[in-house]
């Protein structure tokens, strides 16, 4: 468990992480909490040349509002902070409690929300919630960034829409409209805490009880995180009683292209997880509106 | 209790000498060892279960900087003089030879071909990635069953089978048992080899002086002195040449008792480059490297009365010795017949063991070792016999315990139970679990539609190795001396290795009660044989039994000499004689009955000893005693445990809701350390039954290979434990001591197993294997649902 021998840089600014980004181009790596990361390069899994630690990058670790309303979130903040933010516990509890449920204390101590998105892990957490939140990804580069929707986000196994030379810089998650409630649940892996199925829902009930939005964020299932689209549309418009739940939630799978098979859990196992825990989403969620 | 002594220490919660140390980071381990001029050593592993070596170059890895040179398994096999010794040898058994290294062929995933040595650990990991080895990959044998299939081609040629032994016996006569019965229960039941993780992974530091030809070996081991044996018959040194220290060592649950490759590697890379070698397995490394433990198919049909009474058994085992036998290992799947009665009358029993090489790490001890797995049949028994005459399994237990007043008790397989009383036991854990109310809320529950299951057993097993007999030429003492100072302070040596049970705070109570010292003027040193002489170590918690009852022994000593030197101090004082045999020892000070305001201390003693004085003419100076003891049985403690469970009828997710361990020990030392080791063992057992299984591929790759895939229970998943005792002293020692390292354990995965297959039993379930993942108990929902409703309700 030793990596290879790589040169190591924490510079203080983003500007600087991006002079240093473009300076060594492919034979480096950022390195945010490092816990996927170095357990791939201690496996030579993953062999960088070169680490660029974003750690001493205050600008990038923060929890505030931004001017639009948004909850903006550091990239560099990580489930620790998140968990125990005001903020984030008064305008989305269910985020700071998923942050709780990360692996283990270690792990939400070093753990990132830019690392976790950045990283994709099929298993991962947070891109579940993203989903169903509607986080946009602002990034930047050492020419300028853009803002990534998370819907264009993740594109396949550990695979994502950020370009090597970019950097995620924040999150910004939309302000919910009133009747909203948001639920994450999963099945924790027993060994890691990983989701081996993982469902957030966040559903926007009207006066007359009627949804009006709802988004669906999938994890674990298949090679990246999914919106379950087909279960959102049942939800939608409807009067959302046991029925429709569980009809809603049966087609929670819908979108998993092809359901991961492993030592964990076979891909029949994960297919009924995914519609036992959409349902477990859904009405939490549904408890949580209003 | 020591007889005929005012006990204060022994029996109260004295807090434990080591923690201080270990707490604050003071705790010595092996890896903590740096020596001047140390190298570090990395070893390069078959990633191939079963391949042929036809070539190993070296020359890329040699030539990096820093690198001090590189051997062959080879090279490091030429070294030795001999192959691993194995001890108690099996009728009829057959074995391959084992080197430290794979010359030609490598048998598992893991086996150690080349090794390297670095003025870095990360150079020494570096040249690994640069040493070609040709590899001609063979077929591999994973499964146990198939390995003894005549079909499946042979690992060792020479061998002609993958056999180790089949071996077959009986005791009483089980067929007519199987004619008379009403009727048979029959099950096939898995064991899964299970990875120990103590808390350090295995380590060891060698030097050798080259002027001298010595050596000395950190090695993290529990048992130092078979260490140094096994290394210098190996290497064709003489014992008093090799010193092997085993400092302070975090956990072995039987996966350090074996002396392993990269013992001897390290003293013969020493002695090649000249310098001190320092080895430390990371995580992923031990997983692939060091012993596992279990791994059985069990093959079990018992025949019972209508009346509950089981009459007869008749086993199968199949056991996984992996690639090689080594120390006992081979020994340990037959412990599991001999304690397959159980704490059960039964008489009439026929078996089968069967022991097979395949591709996979060698398998040894592990918390535990071969009681377990006869627990955990004997105990399902009882229920698929209570589920088949339909009655409670508490009654049916009863029905067959061996009575209280027939200990001594000789089993019909062999063993001789020292003392008990079941009934004892179990009546204070169902009063405690409040049985009955736990059977009347699971009615009610269960018409709720809720999935819950009360799990019973009653568990015995064999501990406090020796006697010799047993030991198949390990040696069945333990050696004990007690040695006190000119300041009269007590120094004890123990040839058991105690890491992390905490004999350091429990002999020195013993001590401290026996000679009346405070308890703080007691040390007690273990684990360097260059300091304790001779010793077997500690494991199949023999090292309060045994060790334990070896210093009693050496205490007797020391206070008759004591006394000889008290007398004469004694008479100074009082300027008269004395006769020796009025003089009393009590609460630290010696005196004569009708002189109370006379007396010496221990001080005064231990300096009178060696200044020597007014010694008398026939006494020599110097207190200290050495005794080596060694039991004249085996002491069998026992255990009642009740467990509750609630499984989601959706995800089949297991959670255990209660957990009850009555336990017996006999005597008890130190209830907060005889507490710790039923935490732990309920752990350990606990995450058997619901999690813990290595998982192989058909290449023979560890697919279950780190902590991110291999399930060891979490504290926050387990309830508060609810432990009580009863205590049944042993007759087979002073102390009255029975051991309790792994008794919990032994008891948790039947326990917990029966409650969840109680949960399951209306569905007509009679049997789950373990581990009882959500996913294997969503399928068992899944099939049986649509399937008949019946069994106990
Ligand atoms: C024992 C253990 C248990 C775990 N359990 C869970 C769990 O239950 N649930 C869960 O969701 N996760 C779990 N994880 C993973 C954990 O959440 C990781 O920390 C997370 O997925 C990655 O975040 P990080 O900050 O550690 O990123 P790193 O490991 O540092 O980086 C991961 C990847 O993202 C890239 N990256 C990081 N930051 C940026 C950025 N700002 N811009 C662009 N690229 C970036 C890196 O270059 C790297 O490729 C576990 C990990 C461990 C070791």
């Amino acid at each position: 468990m030793i990596p290879q021998a790589f040169d190591y840089y924490a510079p203080t600014s983003v500007a600087d992480a991006l002079r240093l980004l473009r300076q060594h181009g492919d034979d480096a790596k950022l390195l945010a909490g490092g816990h996927s990361l170095l357990p791939i390069m201690k496996l030579r899994l993953s062999t960088p040349q070169c680490l660029i630690d974003l750690g001493r990058i205050s600008e990038l670790r923060f929890i505030g509002e931004a001017d639009d309303g948004c909850l903006a979130i550091g990239a560099m903040s990580t489930y620790h902070d998140i968990k125990n933010s005001a903020l984030v516990q008064e305008r989305v509890p269910a985020l700071a409690e998923a942050a709780g449920e990360v692996g283990d204390v270690q792990v939400q101590n070093k753990g990132t929300i830019g690392g976790s998105l950045a990283h994709a892990d099929p298993a991962g957490d947070f891109p579940a919630l993203a989903l169903a939140l509607n986080f946009e990804l602002v990034t930047a580069t050492a020419r300028s960034g853009r803002t990534i929707a998370i819907d264009r986000f993740f594109r396949d196994l550990l695979t994502t829409a950020l370009r090597p030379n970019e950097i995620l810089t924040e999150v910004h998650i939309p302000a919910l409209p009133a009747g909203t409630g948001v639920a994450y649940q999963k099945l924790p892996n027993k060994a890691s805490h990983y989701a081996v199925v993982g469902v957030a829902a966040a559903i926007t009930v009207g006066d007359d009880g009627v949804c009006t939005d709802a988004r669906v964020g999938v994890t674990g299932a298949g090679a990246t995180a999914v919106r379950a689209r087909n279960t959102e549309r049942i939800l939608k418009g409807k009067h959302i009683d046991a029925a429709v739940i569980r009809r809603a939630a049966k087609r929670a799978g819908a979108n998993v292209e092809d359901f991961n098979d492993d030592l964990h859990a076979s891909a029949e196992y994960r297919e009924h997880l995914t519609t036992v825990f959409a349902a477990r989403a859904i009405e939490d969620a549904l408890s949580r509106a209003g | 209790m020591i007889a005929g002594q005012v006990s204060k220490l022994i029996g109260s919660r004295v807090k434990r000498k080591e923690d201080p140390r270990l707490i604050t980071g003071e705790g010595k381990y092996t890896d903590d060892v740096i020596l001047p001029g140390m190298a570090y050593m990395a070893v390069l592993r078959s990633p191939y279960a079963h391949a042929r070596i036809n070539g190993i170059d070296t020359a890329q890895a040699a030539a990096l900087p820093d690198v001090l040179g590189v051997m062959t398994g080879a090279e490091v096999n030429e070294r030795c003089s001999e192959p691993f010794p194995l001890f108690a040898i099996l009728e009829g058994m057959q074995y391959p030879e084992r080197w430290p290294m794979a010359a030609t062929k490598a048998n598992y995933v893991g086996e150690p071909v080349a090794a390297v040595v670095a003025s870095s650990r990360a150079a020494a990991r570096d040249a690994l990635d640069l040493i070609e080895v040709d590899y001609e990959p063979l077929p591999v044998v994973v499964d146990m069953e198939t390995a003894a299939d005549p079909d499946t081609p042979v690992i060792f040629e020479e061998m002609g089978s993958n056999l180790c032994y089949e071996a077959s016996d009986q005791a009483g006569d089980p067929d007519r048992a199987f004619a008379e019965a009403d009727g048979v229960v029959e099950a096939r039941m898995e064991q899964p080899r299970l990875i120990p993780n103590p808390m350090e992974p295995r380590a060891t530091v060698a030097d050798y002086e080259r002027s001298s030809g010595n050596a000395t070996l950190w090695v993290t081991t529990q048992n130092p002195h078979i260490e140094r044996m096994v290394v210098a018959q190996m290497l064709g040194m003489p014992e008093n040449k090799l010193r092997v220290v085993a400092i302070d060592v975090g956990g072995g649950f039987g996966c350090k008792i074996n002396t392993y490759s990269e013992s001897l590697i390290a003293i013969i890379l020493a002695q090649e480059f000249g310098r001190p070698v320092k080895w430390a397995e990371d995580r992923t490394e031990h997983f692939v490297s060091t012993s596992h433990g279990r791994g059985q198919a069990q093959y079990v049909q018992a025949a019972y009365k209508k009346d509950g009474t089981l009459l007869g058994m008749k086993l199968k085992i199949y056991a996984d010795l992996g690639a090689y036998a080594q120390v006992i290992s081979h020994v340990i799947p037959t412990l599991t017949p001999s304690l397959a009665p159980g704490v059960y009358a039964c008489r009439d029993i026929g078996w089968t063991t069967v022991g097979v090489f395949t591709n996979k790490i060698p398998y040894d001890a592990y918390r535990g070792a071969g009681r377990p797995e006869a627990a955990y049949i004997i105990e399902r028994v009882m229920d698929l016999i209570a589920d088949a005459t339909g009655k409670d399994p508490v009654a049916v237990r009863r029905k067959n315990f061996i009575p209280k007043d027939a200990f001594p008790y000789e089993t019909p397989t062999g063993m001789i139970y020292d003392s008990a009383d079941y009934d004892a036991a179990l009546d204070k854990a169902l009063a405690i679990a409040d049985y009955d109310k736990l059977r009347a809320d699971q009615k009610a529950q269960r018409k709720d539609g809720r999935i819950v299951g009360v799990g019973v057993t009653v568990t015995t097993e064999v501990c406090g190795f020796g006697p010799a007999a047993a030991m198949g030429g390990l040696g069945g003492f333990e050696s004990a001396t007690v040695r006190v100072d000119p300041m009269g302070k007590v120094t004890v040596l123990t040839g058991a290795s105690p890491h992390g049970q905490g004999e350091e705070t429990s002999f020195a109570q013993i001590v401290a009660d026996d000679l009346g010292v405070p308890f703080d003027d007691v040390e007690v040193i273990h684990g360097d044989t260059s300091i304790v002489a001779r010793g077997v170590g500690t494991f199949g918690s023999r090292t309060l039994v045994v060790g334990g009852t070896a210093i009693v022994k050496a205490n007797e000593q020391i206070k008759e000499k004591a006394k000889l030197i008290a007398t004469a101090l004694l008479e100074n004082k009082i300027e008269d004689t004395l006769d020796p045999q009025l003089v009393t020892l009590e609460d630290g000070l010696f005196s004569v009955q009708d002189m109370p305001d006379q007396y010496v201390t221990w001080a005064e003693v231990g300096a009178e000893a060696y200044d020597g004085q007014l010694l008398p003419e026939d006494l020599d100076p110097g207190l200290e005693a050495v005794s080596f003891w060694e039991p004249p049985g085996l002491t069998f403690p026992f255990s009642a445990h009740i467990a509750t469970v609630e499984i989601d009828p959706d995800t089949g997710e297991v959670s255990l809701t209660r957990y009850v361990s009555v336990d017996d020990c006999g005597t008890v030392i130190n209830p907060t350390l005889v507490e710790g080791q039923i935490h732990g063992g309920l752990a350990q057992g606990i995450g058997q039954a619901l999690l813990e299984q290595a998982v192989w591929d058909d290449e023979g790759q560890l697919v279950s290979g780190s902590l991110m895939d291999y399930a060891m229970p979490f504290a926050q998943e387990f309830p508060m434990f609810e432990l009580d005792r009863t205590v049944t002293p042993s007759p087979v020692n002073p102390l009255g001591a029975k051991g309790i390292g792994e008794m919990a354990t032994i008891s948790a995965t039947p326990t917990v197993a029966n409650a969840v297959v109680d949960a399951l039993s209306p569905l007509g379930v009679t049997h789950v294997d373990i581990p009882m993942t959500a996913e294997r108990i969503w399928r068992v929902l899944q099939t049986h649902r649509r399937g008949r409703r019946g069994g106990r309700s």
